[in-house]
Order: C-alpha cells, then structure tokens, then sequence
C-alpha cells in the first residue's frame, strides 16, 4: 500500500471516529464519551500559552477511562448549572506521524454553546492533539489534549470537548 | 449591561442600620458605584494582589496585570527589587505593554517611542530636542514630573501585593496576624511554581464571587460534589476566622473520615432535604489521592484578603485566584494553579489530579461560575430590594462553625468603611 492511500485511510478512520465522538457528546448519550478512549488513556483541557509553556495543569485532567466514566456520572448526577448544550464543528484530521499501530494527529475544532437563555454563541475554538490507537476498523484515543485558543472561558466549562 | 433607565441618576441611600446584614441590589447594578469602587477601593489604600514573586525571576522580568479596572505592569529590575507601576504612556496615555509577560530593558510606547525605566520613570522622549533645531519638546517640560502612577509593593511569602497609596497600612497590619499565619501556613519559606494559568469570564458583578468565597455557609450546600464524598460538610470539624476590619478571612474544615460522624451529624443534611445525601460514587478514587503536607489536619483552606485574592487549599491542589471588575455585570477571574519546587513526580500528579476539582470546570467551583450570574439576572428589576445576610446572627466575629455569614457581613463591613456608603 502507497503510503499515500495509508495515510488517506487513517484519515478517513481517525474522521468517522471522531465524527461519532462529536455526535455522542452533541446529540447521544454522554455515558458513550469514554467509549472513544483506550483503556489505558490520558485527556486534558488546556489552553494554547500553557501548552506552549509546558505548564501541566489542565482544565480537566484525567488519567484513567474510569475518571472520564466519572466526569460524565458526577456532571449528570452531582454538578449544578444551567441546562445547556454544545454543538462540535471538527476540521479535518491532520497526521503528524505514524508509528505502527499508533497514530498522531491534530484536529481543529469550534464549538458552539446553547444556553437556556439566549441566542447560540462561539464558545470555545482550538485544536486536539492527539494519538490514537487504529485496527483495521477502528481508532481509539490513547492520548486526547485539547488546547484551546484562548485562556478565557467563559462562565463555566462543564461538558467535554 | 444593565438597562440604564432601570438605574436612576441618583444613587439610593443605603440605610446606616442595616450595617452588613442587608446589601441593597443596586450596589451590583450601578455604573457610579463601580466608579468610586475604582476609585476608593482598588486605587484607594488598600493591597491588590498582582502576581506571583515566582513569575518574576530575572532583572527585567514584567508580568501586565490588573488592580480593579486598571491595568499595571509589574517588574523585577537589576537592583532585584520588584516594581509595579501603571500600564500607561506617559505621553498620551496608550498601554505600555502588550504582552502578558515577557523580559525587556525598558517599556517604550508603541505609539510616540516614549521610553519608561523598569521601575515606571519616564526616561526617554523620542526626538525630544526635534531635528536639526526644528520642533522638540516645550522648554519647560521635565521628565520627571510626568509619568504612571506608581504603587508600593509588599511581597508576602512571595505573593506580590501592590497599592495606589502609599499611606496603607503594612501588609502584616492589613491582615492581622491570625490571616498572616494562615497565608504562612500554605506558603511560608516554600518555592511556588506556576502549573497553569486560566481566566473565568464571570457574568456578575465582581462583589457577588467575592460574597461566594466568604460564604461557607453555601459550600456543602451548593457544591454537592463535595458532601457526596466527604470532603466538606458543615458537619465536620471547622470554622471561620475574620480579621478586624472585616473585609479579610479563612474558612477551614478539617479531616474527619465518615466513622467519626455521629447519627446526628449524619442525618443533618438528609433531614434538611439537601441534595448531596446520595450513594453516588466515583469509580476512580485515585482523583483524590492526597499526601500529608502540612502539620495539621486542614483539609480545606480557602483565604481571602480585600478586595480581590483568594489564596485556596483543597487537599493538596493550592491555587491563587484574583477577582477584577470588568463592568458592572461581568468580571474575570484569574486562576494560577501552583505547584512547589520540590514536589516528587508523586506529589505533583497528585496536584494535578486534584485540580479537577477547581477553575471553570472544577467538581466543586463550577457552580460558582454560574450562581453569580443567577443572582444577576434574579435582581435584575430589584434594585432596591436587599439580601439578608443573618446566618449566625448579625456579627462579625470569627468562629468554629461554618453556618454563618459572618464574613461576608465582615466584608461588607470594610466595604461600607471605605467606600462612605
């Protein structure tokens, strides 16, 4: 296989992966979030200047399947805010390298916020860095940091992204 | 913003008897109210924390900051003292620094290359003598009678405070000592290092998150993360602690595992129909890992000193947060995670896994993010009806349980004091 069509599958496999991924936390189920990840997995929420540092604290900061699986249980079930809802806009996934099985890639994102009260506004942009681990059909995130552009959120951030 | 027709031109009169046990809705509502707030609070003698003395290393060091709605450049320079001086030319008045940080040998405006010394003087004027004998500056101007206003500054256990007026108390006087040993507590003869820096848009007036960190009263009750797993109920072993003027305070609760519970504790919050009383529990225990950092047993610490910091302790996640007022119905909220030098690769994880539970989407500071907001908007056609601040009776004095307002009433107190309200 040429490496080009190798590198157009991983794609279109890392695409379809993180396409479901969107529709789970805009439209599905959230106890389906963890499902992207590997068993063995790490995410975070930074922000580009901190990324850019090395600073390591994170937003979110989650090292296991279980603390995501938590994350969701904790926001459905303890957290308090007002209802609201996140729309994901990905770009495509871009390959920065392919070492057998693994795969990493960065992955542009907007995502749009709808509140309770209000018009739909722009609440968050930035990019995934990622490394996932493919088969032959499918692609699991080992490592999920999402950086985003600005430091500033606003209100509140309660969903993944 | 708020309606203008909704806030009359003439400011209301807060009743001298209702002290701090009734805060009047406007006082969150109204642009002349920020204004002197700007005025005689943030610019009046009182210290705003800026910065971390760990973000000023090296002579040359600057970090663009904020003191109430004023913007400040805060320095290190070669004589290795620390500076801090408005964010302003002064020429015409255009920020100095557009960066948030960085290292330079001197601010030179952008706009007409006046140049500033890293302590704030005024110390170069481009073509100042003009060209050729041609234009310059008047004959009469001097350079040292122009310039941003200065402030003094106090490191504390390597927080970096400043003020406006250089008549404020002493930092140590400012705190008093019971506020002074609890800041020492945290951080006295420790290497802070910054783990990550984030800022919370907040919609609502500054006072209403400064209200929120003083209340322990609503801790276990709003932040339901917290009572689930026993970290924080009002039941457990705690108190407030609210220096003489008021507007400074601690709020602490200490470790207590579920066996030392009594019944009576343990059905407090099921008998007051609050929501935490539930068997939720979290898969991953290891979120809250924690090792013995200090000689006691305070769990939880969270500090604040007026008008705008708050240095907090959960566990081992230490975090300072800074409150400024950006309008009167929004405001931002400046989170810097810290971690210590010598932190083993352990401990650190540890930091950083606790973090979860703090900033913009923390397990248990989430909620705050929003409930300022929801007193906003619920005050929105009320501006001159009030809150009541009664829980623990009407004082301000310290004490060992934390059902009590006794601190916000303290800074409202100091609020009153210094604003002439």
């Amino acid at each position: 296989m040429s490496s080009m069509k190798k590198r157009a599958e991983l794609t279109n496999l890392i695409g379809m992966a993180q396409a479901q991924y969107a529709y789970t936390i805009d439209d599905g189920d959230f106890y389906d979030w963890p499902n992207f990840f590997a068993d063995d997995c790490f995410y975070q929420i930074t922000s580009a200047d901190n990324f850019a540092q090395g600073l390591q604290a994170g937003l979110m900061w989650l090292d296991s399947k279980a603390m995501l699986h938590d994350r969701i249980l904790s926001l459905l079930e303890a957290n308090v805010y007002e209802r609201h809802s996140y729309r994901h806009i990905l770009g495509q996934p871009n390959i920065s390298s392919i070492d057998g099985d693994e795969v990493e890639s960065e992955t542009s994102f907007m995502v749009a916020r709808i509140t309770r009260e209000g018009p739909t506004d722009l609440f968050a942009t930035g990019r995934y860095v990622d490394r996932y681990k493919v088969s032959e059909n499918d692609a699991k995130i080992m490592k999920r940091i999402v950086v985003l552009d600005s430091s500033y959120i606003d209100t509140l951030l309660g969903f993944p992204l | 913003m708020v309606d203008p027709e909704e806030v009359s031109a003439k400011q209301p009169t807060w009743p001298a008897k209702d002290g701090a046990t009734r805060v009047p809705y406007w006082v969150f509502q109204r642009q002349d109210v920020l204004e002197a707030e700007n005025k005689k609070i943030f610019q009046g003698p009182v210290w705003n924390f800026l910065c971390l003395e760990a973000e000023l290393v090296e002579a040359g060091d600057f970090v663009a900051v904020f003191a109430g709605e004023t913007p400040v450049i805060v320095t290190r320079d070669k004589d290795g003292q620390i500076y801090a001086f408005e964010n302003r030319c002064a020429h015409r008045g255009s920020l100095l620094a557009l960066e948030d940080r960085g290292n330079v040998k001197d601010f030179t405006c952008v706009y007409h290359a006046w140049t500033h010394s890293l302590q704030g003087d005024l110390i170069g004027v481009a073509f100042k003598d003009g060209i050729k004998g041609c234009g310059g500056i008047a004959s009469d101007f001097k350079m040292e009678n122009q310039g941003p206003r200065k402030m003094r500054v106090s490191v504390l256990h390597g927080l970096v405070f400043g003020s406006f007026d250089e008549d404020v108390d002493d930092i140590e006087d400012y705190l008093g000592e019971a506020v002074l040993e609890r800041i020492e507590r945290v951080l006295g003869g420790r290497k802070p290092v910054v783990l990550g820096k984030f800022t919370q848009i907040l919609p609502n007036n500054w006072k209403l998150y400064v209200e929120n960190t003083k209340d322990s009263y609503h801790a276990s009750i709003l932040h339901t993360f917290f009572t689930t797993f026993e970290l924080n109920r009002l039941s457990q072993k705690g108190g407030i602690i609210v220096n003489e003027t008021g507007g400074c305070h601690v709020s602490y609760s200490c470790v207590d595992h579920g066996g030392s519970l009594d019944e009576v504790q343990k059905n407090a919050y099921k008998d007051e129909n609050i929501r935490s009383d539930s068997d939720l529990s979290l898969t991953d225990m290891t979120l809250l890992e924690s090792f013995k950092e200090y000689d006691d047993d305070i769990t939880l610490q969270i500090l604040s000193v007026f008008p705008n910091f708050v240095l907090q302790q959960i566990q081992n996640s230490v975090a300072v947060r800074t409150v400024l007022p950006k309008g009167t119905d929004s405001m931002h909220l400046k989170w810097t995670y810290i971690g210590f030098e010598d932190d083993t690769p352990d401990q650190r994880k540890a930091r950083l896994k606790l973090s979860n539970l703090i900033g913009p989407g923390g397990y248990v500071s989430m909620e705050d993010g929003c409930i300022g907001n929801f007193v906003q908007r619920g005050t929105k056609g009320a501006a001159e009806e009030s809150a009541v601040l009664a829980m623990g009776g009407y004082s301000i004095e310290t004490s060992e349980d934390r059902i009590t307002e006794a601190a916000i009433r303290g800074f409202w107190t100091e609020y009153r004091g210094r604003m002439g309200l």
